[in-house]
Parts: C-alpha cells; sequence; structure tokens
C-alpha cells in the first residue's frame, strides 16, 4: 500500500502552555513494497510519526494516506481496526505490552481481536512462532516467565501474526545482543520479500539502513532533513554531523581508504566481502602501475 | 492523556507567586480555606474574590488555561448551585413554576455557595499551579516536623510522597504507551458494549502493574546501592528559607482576613 504525507504537522497538547510540535510541515511519499528507513535524533518526531500510520494519532494539519485511508485533523476512516489490521506496528520495547497467561495466548491476541477464526489463528500461531525462532515447547509457557530476548521475540510474533501489509518497524532490535539483533533483522527482510509487504523500519543504526532500505528519510526537528536512496543520502558526512548523525562505518572505511591510498573505491552497498575483494583488485592495479 | 485536568499539574514560571517558599503558600490557603467560610456578606466575599483573581493574575500563567482546567468542577458548581436553588425556601419567592417556587433566599444561598466552592477549587490549583510535587512534599515534611518527637515517620512519609508523585507522568506515559501499543493490535478501548471495553482494560492493566513493580524494584535498589537509609542525619540540597516575599504575603493575608472580619455582616 502506498503511503503518502501531504504537509502534515502534529501538535501535542494543542492550546495549553505545553504546546509542542512534534512534526512540522512535512511531506515524503513511500510506495508500495518498498523497505524504508527513517533516521533522526532522539526527538526528531520519528514517534510521532509512526502513530500516524495507523491512526494512532490524526495530524494537527496536512493529510495522511495509507492505500484507500485518508487521515486529516477532523476526519479519520470508518472503519479503523482494518487500517489497524493492515499497519503491524513493533513498538519499541515491545515486550511491555505482553499480558496473557501464555506465550500462545498473546500471539494469538491481536488476530482474535481482528476476527480472525479459530483454527486459522492456531495455524498462524504455529507459523509465526518457528518463523521467529521461539521454541514451539515456549508456547504453554507464561511469557513473564522467559528472557529478555524470548519476550521479544513473543511480543512481535503477536503483531506478524495479524498479518499486516505495512509492516512498522520501532528500533526492533534495541537491547538485543548482536547475534540477536542479526536474525531478528534478516527475518523482517525476508518476510518483507516474501510477502511483499512495505516496511518502514524506524532505526539508530545506519548498518541496518545501508543493508535493507530502499529509501531513506532523515528527520531533523520534525521536518524532513534529506530523503533518498541509502547511497546517495548516507555518504554526505556533512550533512549527517549537522544533525549529530554519523555515516555508516563502511562508508567510513571506504573514505579513510580513499584519503590514505588516494585510490577511489565508490561505496554502492557492497558487502564485506565484496568490498575486500574491489580494495584487493584497486591495490593489486596500483602494485602493477609501479 | 487527559489534557482537560490540570488539577495536580504544575506550570513552570518565574512569578511572584513561584518563587513564594512553599510553606507560605501552603499556609495561606489553609487558613483561606478556613475563612471562605466565614464570609457572609457582598463586601466581605468581594474581598474572598479580589484576593482570589489577584493572586491568579500574579501567578502569570494564562487564565484561559486556568479556567480551563477548572471545567471538570463547573458541573459541581452548576449542579450545587440548582440544589440549593431547589432546596432552599427562604426568603420571598421569585417565580413559580410547575409548583416548583423559587425563592430569593434560594438564589443568594446557591450564589455564596457556589463562589465558596470556586473560590476554593481555584485557590487551591493555584498552589499545584504554581509549586513542583517535591517543593510540595518538602513544605509538608517541614511542617510535620514537631510530629517526629511522638515518633512519626515523617520523612518516610513524604518520601513516599515525592516517590508516588514522581511516577505519577511516568505511569501516564507508560498507560499511553501500552494503550497505543494495544490498539494497534486490535483493541478498542473507546467503542462497543460496556462489557468488551472493560474487557478491554485487562491487556492495559496487567503490562502497567508488571512495569510498575519492576520500577519499585529497580528503584529500591538504585536506592540501597547509593547507601539510602532514610532521614536520620540527613542534610537538603534546597533549604526552605522565609523571604521577605513571604512576610509581605503574610502580612498581606492578615490584613484580607481583618478586612473580612471587619465587613462580615454588611
Amino acid at each position: 500500500m502506498d503511503i503518502t504525507f501531504n504537509h502534515v504537522s502534529y501538535i501535542y497538547q494543542k492550546n495549553t502552555p505545553f504546546a509542542h510540535k512534534a512534526i512540522a510541515d512535512l511531506s515524503f511519499y513511500i510506495p508500495s513494497g518498498t523497505f524504508t528507513a527513517v533516521i533522526g535524533h532522539t526527538g526528531s518526531g520519528k514517534s510521532t510519526l509512526i502513530q500516524h500510520l495507523n491512526g494512532l494519532v490524526r495530524p494537527s494539519e496536512g493529510e495522511v494516506t495509507i492505500g484507500k485511508y485518508r487521515l486529516t485533523n477532523d476526519e479519520k476512516p470508518d472503519n479503523m481496526k482494518m487500517l489497524r489490521n493492515l499497519v503491524g506496528v513493533v513498538f519499541q520495547y515491545p515486550e511491555h505490552q505482553l499480558f496473557e497467561e501464555t506465550v500462545k495466548k498473546d500471539i494469538a491476541f491481536g488476530p482474535k481481536n481482528f476476527n480472525v477464526p479459530e483454527d486459522e489463528i492456531e495455524n498462524r500461531v504455529r507459523d509465526i512462532t518457528t518463523e521467529v525462532g521461539l521454541p514451539e515447547e515456549l508456547l504453554g509457557r507464561s511469557p513473564f516467565e522467559l528472557s529478555g530476548g524470548q519476550m521479544r521475540r513473543v511480543a512481535i510474533a503477536g503483531v506478524l501474526a495479524t498479518k499486516p501489509k505495512v509492516l512498522v518497524l520501532d528500533e526492533p532490535t534495541a537491547g538485543l545482543d548482536p547475534r540477536g539483533q542479526h536474525e531478528m533483522m534478516d527475518m523482517f527482510y525476508d518476510m518483507h520479500q516474501r510477502q511483499a509487504l512495505t516496511t518502514i523500519l524506524v532505526t539508530h543504526s545506519m548498518e541496518d539502513a545501508v543493508k535493507y532500505a530502499d529509501n531513506v528519510i532523515i528527520l531533523n526537528d520534525g521536518t524532513k532533513y534529506m530523503e533518498g536512496k541509502p547511497e546517495d543520502v548516507l555518504t554526505q558526512r556533512e550533512a549527517l554531523h549537522n544533525v549529530q548523525l554519523d555515516v555508516p562505518e563502511m562508508v567510513q572505511f571506504i573514505n579513510a581508504f580513499s584519503e590514505k591510498f588516494e585510490q577511489k573505491v565508490p561505496f554502492r552497498r557492497q558487502s564485506e566481502a565484496e568490498l575486500a575483494r574491489e580494495i584487493r583488485q584497486v591495490l593489486k592495479g596500483a602494485g602493477k602501475d609501479e | 492523556m487527559n489534557n482537560a485536568l490540570i488539577i495536580g499539574q504544575y506550570v513552570p514560571g518565574e512569578s511572584f507567586v513561584h518563587r513564594l517558599d512553599p510553606r507560605t503558600k501552603i499556609t495561606v490557603i489553609f487558613f483561606f480555606v478556613f475563612i471562605v467560610f466565614l464570609a457572609n456578606s457582598v463586601i466581605s466575599y468581594s474581598v474572598l474574590i479580589v484576593f482570589a483573581l489577584a493572586s491568579m493574575f500574579t501567578t502569570r500563567i494564562q487564565i484561559r488555561y486556568i479556567l480551563k482546567g477548572l471545567t471538570p468542577v463547573w458541573f459541581l458548581i452548576v449542579f450545587t448551585f440548582l440544589l440549593h436553588l431547589i432546596v432552599t425556601n427562604k426568603g420571598t419567592v421569585l417565580i413559580d413554576i410547575f409548583g416548583f417556587s423559587i425563592y430569593s433566599g434560594a438564589l443568594i444561598q446557591g450564589f455564596a455557595i457556589s463562589i465558596r466552592f470556586f473560590l476554593l477549587i481555584l485557590v487551591t490549583s493555584l498552589l499545584t499551579l504554581t509549586t513542583t510535587p517535591i517543593e510540595i512534599t518538602d513544605a509538608i515534611e517541614d511542617m510535620l516536623h514537631p510530629l517526629k518527637r511522638i515518633r512519626f515517620p515523617v520523612h518516610e512519609l513524604a518520601l513516599m510522597m515525592s516517590i508516588s508523585l514522581r511516577f505519577i507522568p511516568t505511569l501516564m506515559q507508560e498507560t499511553d504507551k501500552i494503550s497505543k501499543a494495544q490498539a494497534s493490535r486490535g483493541v478498542d478501548f473507546r467503542t462497543g458494549p460496556l462489557r468488551d471495553r472493560v474487557k478491554a482494560v485487562v491487556p492495559l492493566l496487567v503490562p502497567l502493574f508488571v512495569s510498575a513493580f519492576k520500577r519499585a524494584e529497580e528503584l529500591a535498589m538504585a536506592m540501597e546501592a547509593r547507601g539510602y537509609q532514610g532521614g536520620e542525619g540527613r542534610t537538603k540540597l534546597r533549604e526552605l528559607i522565609l523571604g521577605k516575599r513571604d512576610y509581605m504575603v503574610f502580612i498581606l493575608f492578615i490584613i484580607v482576613t481583618a478586612l473580612l472580619f471587619l465587613t462580615r455582616n454588611y
């Protein structure tokens, strides 16, 4: 589903001394089936942006459309539940939303709310547990007995079990160990491709943005600071530094390498192995010249 | 979050009222609550109204905001007024509708009580609007100090108060977060039959309690790690000291009280 933001502003606690603009005149377009990374410093309006995507908040000004659903200040879709079923949101630290007696019931909670038939729920729960890498024995246990990483997986499974068309991820790997982070992101990416999802990832990790995103939106102070392909946006060191962001490690490395050896190696979002090969090539070539 | 209700909401500022010693504010309001009930004439009420409105203006908080915050209480005020109108039968009959007689005494009584009500709520909300919760607990701890003699755990009580006040916003945020997360999973808190809406509270309350207990445990641990062991010999970073400003307010308030006594029955 296509997503558009058309001059969207959002003001918290309007008409009070605490009024505060979280988003100001934000416009962008996310085509269906793409993977978009939203990057920004703390307080740049990322979380507020996310809440517009499934109608948790409505824009103070401007207009948001998600597929055929349209949100403005005084207009909301008649069927909010349908919208929420289509847009699955994994919030930051989603394990805080667990509440059921068993893992199984908690994963089934979303689908049940969206009136998925009982036997279908059963299937989905089984599928999704293996997908997120949870052992099936855990299904009967209380979610509060699990480790932090397992709780996170249960919570994510609970969102994925609703089979959304748009997947919104708010720092889904924060606080996990490095291996868990990789597994989790690969799982999301795999799912994104297989189910042709429209995915929006809010992250601090430039590496994740480089690795997975088709498009990058950089927010600063509630407005769009930069937008474009990762290889174009994430290589602009000066511009990123201005908003307290760093270029990805690989770009840092390539820059340092180019400076030191006076050889240009282009950044094309290649993998580490590919980059190593290219560098070998470059160095070999340089050696022959002399 | 509930934007309408501001009772207990502090608005930062630098006004005269903001900078008063919290003990001054509490004392003055404490006695104000008493003297409100002594007023019984137009002039004595006017004295109180002038005092309350003057204090309101000196806070330099948007008047609109203060009055908007009182909206939940307007209902009570109007209700009291109507109740008095119906129940009281003093004075002369003013109008007669469907066998209900509205007496002149009732009208006056209704007005007087509503004004009392309004003044009480206005002045007490001025306290919380201009004083941080921490200042209030500090002041209470200080004012209850004499009770220590009879082994009353004043410090512990104050600590409990400040901790619970400190965590109100945190819990509000947490509630907001969790309810949004559950709403995303298809919970409907707003519409549907009452039974369903009551059931919808479970997915909100369980995570809230879990995190509150976890937070309490972490706080206890952090306090112990930093060697906290109660009020004995503990010093304060910010001592409360009465200044010129505070004495001025006390004198002003005594004048107001004296005026009130003089104008009673007029």
